[in-house]
């Protein structure tokens, strides 16, 4: 599903120069649900915005679904994001001026879906994180959780195969943390494939695919058996 | 993402912040409005203009003779004998002597110029009566004490009352109003319903002065240019030099008024353009600002996957309605206020229907033009920086 190989990101102002990613090769099946786990600075944002088309390697190659997305410039791109990719980010990221079903329509207006299907589709996404009645608000009247929630939403409601989180769980307390990882979870026991940046090792643990990165290189990546 | 869409879209950002959307708008809405303006209340005046020149008789030439020496002046039987061996070039001959004169009713008095004239000048000037008669051959040849008044005079002097064979005192000596011009300027003291015509034989006696200007009407307006031509060759064999006389015919008149209201027009117009690029300039700005204020917002519609072509659509779309807007509402203003305006200075209104397409044009024109370069700058942000964008 995800195959990246060989992966430099290198940021130069001037001389210095910074290696974010030094050469990362991953692979995601379908289905899994991977964990991303590191120290501060150590280029799994960086990572996951190769993995999700929002930013372009130095070099190497990144194939989603058998697709070379390094070479597709941004009108495709575009598309890809659209598609194929739902993101969650620590920040949710939701657009302040438009309340939460307009916020959860974005990525089907941007796929030129019709207005009262799409209506229907952001309803269903909002009922599934809970809070369908919360529809008509605009985000600054939710609290942080509630946010998240409208941003999985958002995520969800173009039901792409993949979903990318970025510290979903960062900006909350740990009961509204553990609340959103359940989600996941459940996400993918209904067959996304899901990646998730974390800094949280008890919500690793719970992951069954857990990738380490320090200084822009893997250092570990796990795998376990057991899952419910 | 549909051009509906991209409307709403851009209405509801344009509602988040109507003030700033409004001041952005007042750049467009006053440059158009003041293109609309200027252009209809030039047009309004032209033809007024035009008309009124018109109304004076489109034949008339108008003969000044200053004359030199013992030989000042040219009598009015040699001009009377020369529009009679010419019928076919010279319709009619009037003396149009000025005479400074206080005419008065009662305890009323209203200071202006008395034309001393003959019976044909009503036909030169193509003048009707609204009451009463003209002055005849009868009253000319006998110095008779009769004078024809515009109404206002009518107004100033007898209450707007019927004057006919009423009495008026000018420079002190009794006149019988015999006629009454019909009104052509609304009664206002411009224009030619302040006019006090008597007997030219008259004004000589009042004013003692020498004849020195003639209204003459060619015999048809397509004889204009042959009759200059003849009073020319006339006053020249009387005074060897063109330096003591002047001939100005009336489409000279028409053409050169015409002329200038051209060029006022053209520099108006031109400083009401720039008025509009400065609104324009100010729709680039608050597209900059509000390109740089939503960064962000970019960020996030295009991680959700929204096309560089969706966001240049996005901005360019806001930024025409924004001018759109303006520019409607510039057309109300600019059509509301030259309506009022052509009211205020009392000319017919004329609508310049060109000025309103232009200007409405321009104004989106502008929204395109000065809204592409923010909306360009919007598209090409790369999605990473512009989500991380603080
Ligand atoms: N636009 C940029 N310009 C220069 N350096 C950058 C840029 N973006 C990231 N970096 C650098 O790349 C490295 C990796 O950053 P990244 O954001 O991937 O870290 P992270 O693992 O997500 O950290 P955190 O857990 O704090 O979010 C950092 O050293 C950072 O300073
Ligand atoms: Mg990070």
């Amino acid at each position: 599903m995800i195959r990246l190989t060989d992966i430099y990101k290198i940021y130069s102002d001037g001389d210095s120069e910074i290696r974010a990613l030094d050469g990362i090769s991953l692979h995601v099946e379908k289905g899994e649900f991977v964990a991303i786990v590191g120290s501060s600075g150590s280029g799994k944002s960086t990572c996951m915005n190769i993995i999700g088309c929002l930013d372009v390697p130095t070099s190497g190659t990144y194939q989603l679904d058998g697709i070379d997305v390094s070479t597709m410039h941004e009108k495709e791109l575009a598309h890809v994001r659209n598609q194929r990719l739902g993101f969650v980010f620590q920040q949710y990221n939701l657009i302040p001026k438009l309340n939460v079903i307009e916020n959860v329509e974005l990525p089907l207006l941007y796929r030129g879906v019709p207005s009262a299907e799409r209506r229907k589709m952001a309803l269903e996404a909002l009922d599934r994180v809970g809070i369908a009645d919360r529809a008509k608000k605009l985000p600054t009247q939710l609290s942080g959780g509630q946010q998240q929630r409208v941003s999985i939403a958002r995520a969800l409601a173009g039901q792409p195969p993949v979903i990318l989180a970025d510290e979903p769980t960062g900006a909350l307390d740990s009961k509204t943390g553990r609340e959103v990882l359940e989600f996941m979870k459940q996400l993918h026991r209904e067959g996304n494939t899901i990646v998730l940046i974390t800094h949280d090792n008890s919500i690793a643990e719970e992951i069954p695919r857990v990738v380490r990165i320090h200084d822009g290189i893997i250092t570990s990546d796990t795998r376990k058996e057991a899952e419910a | 993402m549909n051009l509906q869409q991209s409307f709403r879209l851009a209405l509801k950002s344009l509602g988040a912040s109507k003030l700033r959307s409004f001041l952005t708008m007042l750049g467009i809405i006053i440059g158009v409005a003041a293109v609309i303006i200027i252009v209809s209340l030039m047009s309004s005046l032209t033809n007024y203009v035009i008309s009124t020149f018109e109304d004076m008789g489109a034949n008339l030439i108008t003969v000044s003779i200053s004359g030199r020496g013992g030989n000042r002046s040219v009598s009015p039987e040699e001009m009377q004998e020369l529009a009679l061996d010419n019928p076919d070039i010279i319709g009619y001959i009037s003396p149009s002597l000025s005479v400074p004169a206080t005419a008065k009713v009662g305890n009323t008095n209203v200071t202006l110029q008395a034309t001393g004239v003959n019976e044909y000048y009503d036909e030169i000037k193509q003048q009707t009566l609204q009451a009463g008669r003209s002055l005849f051959f009868t009253d000319i040849n006998e110095r008779s004490k009769n004078c024809v008044i515009g109404t206002y005079l009518v107004k100033e002097l007898f209450d707007g009352q019927n004057p006919l064979e009423q009495t008026l005192s000018v420079n002190g000596v009794a006149f019988t109003v015999v006629g009454v011009l019909e009104e052509t300027a609304n009664s206002s003291s411009f224009g030619s319903d302040n006019a006090l015509l008597i007997p030219y034989t008259t004004a000589k006696q009042i004013g003692r002065g020498n004849i020195s200007t003639y209204s003459v009407s060619a015999a048809t307006k397509d004889t204009i240019d042959a009759a200059n031509d003849l009073l020319e060759r006339f006053l020249l064999g009387k005074f060897d030099s063109d330096d003591y006389f002047t001939l100005i015919d009336q489409a000279a008149i028409i053409e050169e008024l015409n002329k200038l209201i051209g060029m006022m027009t053209t520099m108006l117009v031109g400083i009401a353009a720039v008025s509009l690029l400065v609104g324009g300039i100010g729709v680039m700005n608050i597209m900059l600002v509000s390109v740089t204020e939503r960064t962000r917002e970019i960020g996030i519609r295009k991680s959700l996957g929204a096309t560089p072509w969706d966001i240049l659509g996005q901005f360019l779309v806001e930024a025409c309605v924004t001018s759109g807007i303006g520019g409607i509402i510039g057309i109300g203003l600019g059509i509301g206020g030259a309506s009022i305006a052509a009211n205020l200075i009392g000319i017919p209104f004329t609508l310049s229907v060109p000025s309103i397409l232009v200007a409405f044009s321009v104004s989106a024109a502008i929204g395109i033009g000065f809204g592409y370069f923010p909306a360009r700058k919007a598209s090409r942000l790369n999605p990473i920086d512009a989500l991380r964008y603080e």
